[in-house]
């Protein structure tokens, strides 16, 4: 989902930093409330970044013969809420841009968006909506992992076509051109994401019960089991 | 083992099976099989648009594919490592919790 350095027109470079500047200042206040209120979980939220810091370092092969990383911003949304995952998601764009020269600064603003804001934010919404529907921690992670990951390249194919129409058959044509060669690809991968989001929540539910209870993902001594 | 371990190993398991199973049937093509989907998106790119020019050049980029690879590494290393200091800190605190909840009885 990297949109590699100088591939955006510059404008709608700064459009996306215009767009997802918000985001990262209301993320980085969050962020700041979140370590003041509750400082036994400065912790996990390390953890949580790590996460993410590892996850998007994998490069992992796919069906369509290409290969792919997953985000690994799943898990930071559902236990902190998506506004400090744009912090997180954003520090780790950063490292990539500067250091692997993959992604770029130029394109910072759009790979956030896409990474760090809605990739999250789908991934809490997804989480909020199998738990209200009664399912249980498992499946409601493995959802917003998953989900979230495939909205993130969903995110990057539209700003591609956005910004590269295909010369004949136009933003139409170029959204099945970038669709092609990131979604099928993502598939596997969100998979693979849900699957390793879970096996985390599940280990947490064993060794951090109590800073699950407290960040709400289980009900106060009653769920043990994710 | 308990029914928490298996279900455990069967999702790891899983993930493996993801990502090997393209591998093994050699699921990959063109010149360079399993290539970056962001470097196939960049090059389709180029292919339709061959008038665009990147106006932004990375202000560091490592010498060789191997360095880069190393940095790939180093990130998933770092990050891998946190995350599993974190489980060490809270399983003996988990531990000692419960060790003080047995002499309390």
């Amino acid at each position: 989902m990297h949109i590699a350095e100088g591939y955006l027109p510059p404008e709608q470079a700064a459009a996306w930093f215009v767009v997802s500047a918000p985001f990262v200042v209301h993320g980085s206040r969050a962020l700041v409330r979140q370590v003041r209120a509750d400082p036994d979980s400065k912790l996990l939220l390390g953890a949580a970044g790590a996460f993410t810091f590892a996850l998007s370092a994998l490069k992992i092969p796919s069906v369509t013969g290409s290969s792919s990383h997953p985000t690994g911003t799943g898990l930071g949304a559902v236990l902190f809420r998506p506004p400090v995952m744009s912090v997180l998601g954003g520090i780790v764009l950063l490292f990539q841009a500067l250091l692997l020269a993959h992604g770029g600064l130029s394109t910072l603003g759009a790979n956030i968006f896409s990474m760090a804001i809605v990739g999250p934010w789908v991934a809490y919404g997804s989480y909020t909506v199998v738990r209200r529907a009664g399912g249980g921690l498992g499946p409601a992670v493995f959802a917003a992992a998953a989900l979230g990951s495939l909205a993130t390249y969903g995110v990057t194919v539209a700003q591609l076509a956005l910004a590269f129409p295909d010369p004949v058959s136009g933003v139409g044509g170029a959204l099945a051109k970038f669709g092609g060669i990131f979604a099928v690809t993502q598939i596997p991968l969100a998979i693979s994401e849900g699957l390793l989001t879970v096996l985390v929540v599940r280990l947490l539910s064993r060794t951090s019960g109590d800073d699950l209870r407290r960040l709400g993902l289980l009900r106060p001594a009653a769920e043990v089991r994710a | 083992m308990r029914r928490f371990s298996w279900v455990n190993l069967l999702l790891l398991l899983a993930v493996l099976l993801l990502a090997v199973v393209p591998l093994a049937l050699g699921l990959g093509s063109g010149e360079e099989p399993f290539s970056g989907a962001d470097a196939v998106a960049e090059q389709a790119i180029v292919d339709d648009h061959p008038d665009y020019q990147p106006w932004f050049s990375p202000i560091y980029e490592p010498p060789s594919a191997e360095l880069e690879s190393a940095f790939f590494a180093l990130q998933a290393a770092l990050g891998a490592g946190l995350l599993g200091y974190y489980f060490g800190v809270a399983r003996t605190r988990q531990r000692q919790r419960d060790a003080v909840d047995r002499q309390r009885g």
